[in-house]
């Protein structure tokens, strides 16, 4: 094997890093963003604020990220309204494409990993802040969110996770991301061991990395169970 | 509602292709998943390790890439050993061996970490109790610690299949004719993506709603006895 | 694992062994998204200029053909692991292919264009000019090399594309630019269509050797030369008969033989 190609070519790879971290977490951070409101509707006792929130989890969990994608960056071209009007600006651009399917993607798993966690809020803290006589609005605030926030940690690091590996599809609507670098140098070198072999190791760089990341806040998260020392 | 232009009957045929892609691989990520539980609970370490090294790498590398790398590098590797092993023409692996092979290789990784939950979840007295009656370690296996792991494990498993029904698409990028493939091809010749990509999403929709009644009906048959789950 | 890996092996040496016993086939790979030259219809079947020659191709070197699909990516290293025996997939005789793979005879040749959108405003494509402008492309081709090594060094973005037909999508969703490939390819595949109105070539033939190889042919694995000598003959013969120029005249009304 001949990782000499790699070297060469290593800045195609630093390109494809880049594309894949902007786009992994750009789309986390709007997908959590939308998350929190969606999880509390969803958790409404209100049918009507309830539904639309579980037909869109519905259909972004049901469906593979990969048809979502293609749905936005080939399927909006079908419509003339829309290649006509300003929005085609946007989706004309596989970058916005990307971030627009991803955002809408891991919203709707960060909603579903939320709402367990809002609707699972232990009684005797909402009994505590009723009691207090805070307001709906401040209970969420200071205590609900907080501490859904903490126990969602293990499934929203596997979220991440998953986020991260999910972008690797953006090369398949011309974006050059990792895995795309990677199939730019197959293609040019025939070998494909090297080319992946390579893209594997970055990404396996990034996991551990998020890993580590969630281990330590984890740490100070549940600083409260930790075994005294004393 | 839906004009398919004449496509609806390929989509089908796409879609089976899907199910018959996802269910081999799930029976192989099954049969590894087992193996490398047993392997990773075991007392020898060079097995630990293996284990560890498999689901390490599977679960910090994208599918896609895997996918790729298996489909071309397998080629060659192929190729390499049947003319090493003297055999003239080398075995024929198309897309949908490739894509099985691949996807069940992945998902054997994420099966085996579930199962390997399930079967810690097992108390120990019972499978001590087998041994101390005599049993031998297969009988232990199929009599006492399968039946109550598959409870264990039903949640994880029926996520892991989930993912893996989605993940049959990526099978497409390597050429396999399913469903996504077929209704790329529909909407680029009548200039219709949109229609036929959500024809595809109802597709899958359909089968994980599909999937998702099978594993509440087995949850409950399983936690017959059991007291019910507080949510 | 092993024991499947093992007993898929068993399974595919006795199929082939199998094949061996009857008539000689001889397995073509295809890519089948090349319109007009190998496309793949509605039914998908695989249809087109070179699925016509190589059943007369087979016909002349009488030996049973079986045409099977394969993803432009790959189509090198498919044959290399035999899953086919020879590429009829217009894929040019260039140099650097030649040390991967032998190649038959030419059997067409035609050069490379640019197209654009009509009142682009686009008229000289040289990678000065087009600094700053996206050009779309399939990975893997000549003119993905070509691009690569003029183009993309001076400032011009190449779009890469695993087949010609998402490259000529996305042209006309205002995309790309311009796209670069074989101007027969894309004018059957795309400026005559429907798609294709209200776009046209520009700029000159891109014909040089040095990147563009010369001419087309088939690709068969290294050292197998009895194949392609029969192709070679094959192709002498379909000529000189002219049931060549038959086929040909299907699909075109020019010479697309070339020099």
């Amino acid at each position: 094997m001949n990782f000499g190609i790699i070297i060469d070519n290593i800045d195609l790879y630093l390109q494809g890093l880049w594309m894949t971290v902007q786009l992994v977490s750009l789309s986390l951070a709007t997908g959590l963003v939308l998350a929190v409101p969606l999880a509390i509707l969803a958790n409404s006792n209100n049918w009507l604020l309830r539904g639309p929130v579980w037909c869109y989890s519905y259909f972004f969990r049901g469906t593979p990220l990969l048809v979502q994608t293609f749905l936005i960056y080939y399927g909006m071209g079908q419509f003339q309204l829309i290649k006509e009007s300003i929005l085609w600006s946007v989706f004309r651009e596989a970058y916005w494409c990307a971030l627009i399917a991803f955002t809408l993607n891991t919203a709707a798993y960060t909603t579903e990993i939320l709402r367990g966690a809002i609707k699972n809020t232990p009684r005797g803290e909402i009994e505590a802040a009723i009691a207090c006589g805070m307001s709906r609005l401040l209970m969420i605030r200071r205590i609900i969110l907080p501490s859904a926030f903490r126990r969602t940690l293990p499934a929203y690091g596997n979220e991440v996770i998953f986020m991260l590996h999910g972008s690797s599809i953006a090369g398949l609507i011309t974006l050059v991301d990792l895995t795309e670098a990677a199939r730019t140098i197959n293609s040019r070198y025939l070998s494909p061991y090297e080319a992946f072999i390579t893209a594997g190791l970055f990404y396996m760089a990034l996991t551990f990395l998020i890993v580590w990341l969630f281990k330590r806040i984890e740490f100070r998260w549940f600083a409260h169970l930790r075994p005294r020392s004393g | 509602m839906f004009n398919l232009y004449g496509y609806g009957p390929s989509i089908l045929e796409g879609s089976w292709l899907t199910v018959k892609v996802a269910l081999l691989s799930l029976l192989l990520a099954v049969v590894l998943g087992m193996v490398g539980a047993l392997a990773k609970l075991s007392a020898s370490r060079s097995a630990r390790l293996v284990a560890g090294v498999y689901t390490t790498v599977i679960r910090g590398v994208p599918d896609l890439v895997l996918m790729l790398l298996i489909f071309f590098g397998g080629q060659m590797l192929v190729n390499d050993l049947s003319t090493a092993l003297g055999y003239e023409t080398a075995p024929d692996i198309d897309p949908f061996t490739a894509g099985a092979l691949t996807l069940g290789f992945i998902y054997g990784a994420y099966m085996l970490e579930t199962f390997r939950g399930a079967i810690l979840s097992v108390p120990a007295g019972q499978l001590e109790a087998g041994y101390a009656y005599g049993m031998r370690k297969h009988q232990v296996f199929f009599r006492i610690l399968l039946p109550q792991m598959i409870r264990h494990a039903l949640p994880g498993f029926g996520n892991n299949w989930l993912v893996l029904l989605k993940s049959t698409a990526l099978v497409s990028v390597i050429g396999l004719d399913d469903m996504v493939r077929r209704a790329g091809i529909a909407g680029r010749a009548t200039q219709k993506s949109f229609t036929f990509y959500l024809v595809a999403a109802l597709g899958f929709l359909v089968f994980t709603t599909i999937s998702i009644i099978l594993l509440r009906w087995a949850e409950k048959r399983y936690s017959l006895g059991f007291a019910p789950r507080t949510h | 694992m092993k024991k499947l890996l093992t007993a898929i092996a068993f399974i595919g040496m006795t199929c082939a062994g199998l094949g061996h016993a009857a008539e000689k086939t001889v397995r073509i790979g295809t890519e089948g998204a090349y319109a007009p030259f190998n496309y793949t219809d509605a039914s998908g079947q695989l249809k087109g200029f070179e699925i016509d020659l190589a059943m007369a191709l087979c016909e002349e070197m009488k030996v049973k053909c079986v045409l099977v699909q394969q993803d432009w990516d790959g189509m090198i290293p498919a044959l290399l692991a035999k899953k086919y025996d020879a590429i009829m997939a217009s894929m040019a005789i260039t140099e650097e292919r030649k040390q991967k793979v032998d190649f038959s005879d030419k059997y067409y040749n035609v050069p490379s264009k640019f197209v654009h959108k009509k009142g682009s405003g686009i008229q000289d494509v040289s990678p000065e000019a087009l600094k700053g402008k996206t050009v779309g492309v399939q990975r893997g081709t000549i003119q993905d090399n070509y691009l690569t090594e003029l183009y993309e060094k001076k400032g011009v973005r190449i779009t890469r594309y695993g087949t010609q037909e998402e490259a000529n999508l996305d042209l006309t969703a205002g995309r790309v630019d311009l796209l670069f490939a074989d101007s027969v390819a894309l004018s059957d595949g795309f400026l005559k269509t429907d798609a294709g109105k209200g776009y046209e070539f520009v700029g000159p033939d891109f014909t040089d050797p040095k990147w563009f190889g010369s001419g087309v042919g088939v690709a068969v694995r290294k050292g197998d030369n009895e194949l392609r000598e029969a192709f070679n003959k094959a192709i002498t013969a379909v000529r000189a008969s002219g049931k060549y120029d038959e086929i040909a005249k299907k699909y075109f009304d020019f010479d697309i033989y070339g020099k």
